[in-house]
C-alpha cells in the first residue's frame, strides 16, 4: 500500500516534469486548423508540416548552426583558460589566492543587465555587432567563474604528491598540467563541458542586444521573435522547441551523473 | 623561475580577460549612470547624481522594485519547499532511480525561452491546456492578479530541479546510522526531519537560496519572453524595466542607472548570505 503510494507520487513527479514538453511535442504535431481545437488532446491527422516548415520558409538551419558555434566554441575556450587558472590555484603557489578565488566568485554573481549596456557600446564602438565573435568572447567570460570553480574543486582531490613526484622527475608545471592533471581530471572537465555548452546553448540577454540579423542570430533569440504572419505560429515555435530541445534531452540522459557531480560540485564544496 | 611566478601564468589569461570584459564594463556603466546619454540624437552630457534623484520619483521604478521583491520571494520560497519535498521523495532506494533523476533535470536544461514559449501556450486563454483541464477559461497572462503568478509558477517548474540536484547530494552526506540511531531511541518521521535532516541540511539550503535569490533577482528571460513585463507592467521586473530603457527608448544613462541599482541590490543580497553562511559554518 505505501509502495504504491510511493510509486504513484513517482509517476506524478514525472509527469510534472515532463508534461509541459509532451505537450509541446503533440503541439507540433497538430495541423494548424487542429491547434485551434480543444478537444481532442491528441492530433486527429498528425503531421510533420510543422517541422518542415521550420526548415523551408525561415532560416531555422542558420539559427542552430551560429548556436552550435557559438555554444561549441565558448565551451572549448572557457574549459581552456578555466583549467589553467584552476591548476594554478589547486596547486601551484601563488599570491593572493582566497582574493583571486572570491574575485571569480563575485563575477559570478553579477546580474548580466549590469554590464550589457557598456558592453553593447563597447562592441559597436569595435565593429563586432551582429558577429558570433562578440558572443563567444562575452559568454567565455561569464562562464569562465563556473568552469575555475568547478575544475579547482576537481584538481585539489587529486593528491599533491602526484604533482610534487612529476616535478621532481623533471616535468615543467605546465607539463604536469597537461600530461598527468588534465587526463586525471578528464571526468571533471567533461562535466563542465556539459555546464558551459547549456549556458551558451540557452543564453538570451546578450544574445538579444548583440545580434540584429540571421547571421548570427542564435536560437533563443530565433524562437523568442519567431515571425509570424498574421498571429503567432504556435505549431512552428512548438517544433522549433522540440528540435532545440533535443539535444539537451539527450545530454541529460547520457550524462545525468556527470551533470549533477558537476552542479554540486560548483556549489556545495565551493 | 620561482613557482610563484610560474603560477602567476597559469591564472593570467582568465584574470585578464574577467577584468577587461567584466570589471571595466562595470566602471563603465556606473560613469554611464551619471550621464545624459541618448544614442540615437548622439547625446551625451555629464548630469551628475540627476539619474539617481530622477529614480527616487520613478513611480515605474518602485512598481518594479516590488514586482521583482514578490517575484524572488515568492518563487524562492516554493522552490524550496518542493524542492525539498521532491529530495526528501527520490532520495529512497528504488528501481530506475537513475531515470528519475534524469527525468527531473529536463526542466532545468530546457533553454528558458522555450520554456517561456512553451508556457505561453499552456497559458493561453483559449486554446490552453491548463484551462482546458481545469475546465475554467481564465486569461492568466491577461489578469493583473495571474499573470505575475503565473510566471512564478513557471519559474517554480523551471528551476526546482536545480534545487533538487543540490538537497540530494546534502542528504546524501547524512550518515544512515543517524536515521537508525534516532529510531531506536524512539525518534518519529517528523522529529527525523526536524531535528537532524533539517540542521544538516542547513549549510545546503543556504547555498540553494544565494543562487536561487539571485537568479530570481536578475529574472529577465523568462518573464520578458512570457509577457514583456505585461499586462499593465504588473510583471515588470527591475531587470525588464532595465532592458527597455537602455534599448527601446535607447536612454543609456537612466537605463545604466537602473542597472547600477540592480547590482547593488544583487551585492547587497551576496553579502547578507555569505555572512549567514559563515556564522552558520562558525556554529
Amino acid at each position: 500500500m505505501k509502495r504504491a503510494l510511493f510509486y504513484l507520487l513517482i509517476i506524478l513527479l514525472a509527469l510534472y516534469c515532463t508534461g509541459p514538453l509532451l505537450w509541446q511535442f503533440i503541439t507540433s504535431l497538430k495541423p494548424d486548423t487542429e491547434l485551434t481545437k480543444l478537444p481532442p488532446i491528441l492530433p486527429k491527422s498528425p503531421t510533420m508540416d510543422n517541422y518542415i516548415s521550420i526548415f523551408t520558409g525561415h532560416p531555422f538551419l542558420r539559427i542552430i548552426l551560429n548556436s552550435a558555434i557559438v555554444a561549441a566554441s565558448t565551451t572549448t575556450l572557457s574549459l581552456i583558460l578555466g583549467s589553467l587558472c584552476a591548476f594554478g590555484l589547486a596547486k601551484l603557489r601563488i599570491g593572493y589566492k582566497g582574493l583571486i578565488l572570491g574575485f571569480v566568485l563575485s563575477v559570478s554573481m553579477f546580474p548580466p543587465i549590469a554590464t550589457v549596456s557598456p558592453l553593447y557600446i563597447i562592441i559597436r564602438a569595435l565593429g563586432l555587432r551582429d558577429t558570433l565573435f562578440a558572443l563567444i568572447i562575452t559568454y567565455t567570460t561569464f562562464s569562465l567563474p563556473l568552469s575555475i570553480w568547478v575544475l579547482t574543486n576537481f584538481f585539489r582531490e587529486i593528491p599533491d604528491e602526484i604533482y610534487l613526484a612529476a616535478r621532481v622527475d623533471g616535468c615543467t608545471p605546465f607539463q604536469v598540467f597537461y600530461k598527468i592533471m588534465l587526463p586525471l581530471a578528464a571526468p571533471g572537465i567533461f562535466a563542465t563541458a556539459i555546464l558551459v555548452f547549456i549556458f551558451s546553448w540557452n543564453e538570451f540577454l546578450f544574445a538579444l542586444t548583440f545580434t540584429s540579423t540571421v547571421a548570427s542570430r542564435t536560437i533563443p533569440v530565433g524562437i523568442a521573435l519567431f515571425p509570424g504572419l498574421h498571429e503567432v505560429p504556435w505549431g512552428d515555435i512548438a517544433a522549433a522547441s522540440v528540435v532545440v530541445t533535443i539535444p539537451l534531452i539527450i545530454l541529460v540522459f547520457a550524462f545525468q551523473k556527470r551533470i549533477i557531480e558537476g552542479l554540486t560540485a560548483g556549489s556545495i564544496r565551493g | 623561475m620561482r613557482d610563484e611566478e610560474r603560477g602567476r601564468w597559469f591564472v593570467m589569461p582568465s584574470l585578464v580577460l574577467l577584468s577587461i570584459v567584466t570589471i571595466y564594463p562595470l566602471i563603465y556603466v556606473l560613469y554611464l549612470s551619471l550621464q545624459r546619454r541618448l544614442l540615437i540624437f548622439d547625446v551625451s552630457r555629464f548630469i551628475g547624481i540627476d539619474n539617481y534623484l530622477f529614480l527616487l520619483k520613478d513611480d515605474r521604478f518602485f512598481n518594479a522594485f516590488k514586482n521583482t521583491l514578490y517575484f524572488t520571494i515568492m518563487s524562492v520560497t516554493l522552490e524550496l519547499l518542493l524542492g525539498l519535498a521532491i529530495a526528501l521523495l527520490i532520495n529512497r532506494s528504488f528501481r530506475m532511480k537513475g531515470l528519475m533523476r534524469a527525468i527531473v533535470l529536463i526542466p532545468w536544461a530546457i533553454p528558458t525561452v522555450v520554456s517561456a514559449k512553451m508556457w505561453e501556450w499552456i497559458y493561453n486563454t483559449d486554446f490552453g491546456i491548463l484551462n482546458y483541464l481545469l475546465g475554467v477559461k481564465i486569461n492568466w497572462l491577461g489578469s493583473p492578479f495571474w499573470a505575475i503568478n503565473a510566471a512564478v509558477f513557471m519559474d517554480v517548474w523551471k528551476t526546482t530541479p536545480f534545487v533538487v540536484i543540490l538537497l540530494t547530494a546534502g542528504l546524501q552526506v547524512i550518515p544512515k546510522d543517524l536515521y537508525q540511531a534516532a529510531r531506536v531511541d524512539g525518534a518519529g518521521r517528523w522529529d527525523i526531519f526536524t531535528r537532524i535532516v533539517l540542521p544538516l541540511l542547513k549549510p545546503v539550503i543556504l547555498v540553494v537560496l544565494i543562487f536561487r535569490t539571485l537568479d530570481a533577482f536578475r529574472v529577465f528571460d523568462a518573464i520578458y519572453v512570457l509577457t514583456g513585463g505585461g499586462p499593465a507592467n504588473t510583471t515588470e521586473t527591475l531587470s525588464i524595466y532595465a532592458y527597455k530603457v537602455l534599448f527601446q527608448t535607447l536612454q543609456f544613462g537612466y537605463g545604466s542607472t537602473l542597472a547600477v541599482v540592480v547590482f547593488l541590490c544583487t551585492g547587497g543580497i551576496s553579502i547578507f548570505y555569505i555572512r549567514m553562511l559563515s556564522r552558520g559554518v562558525r556554529l
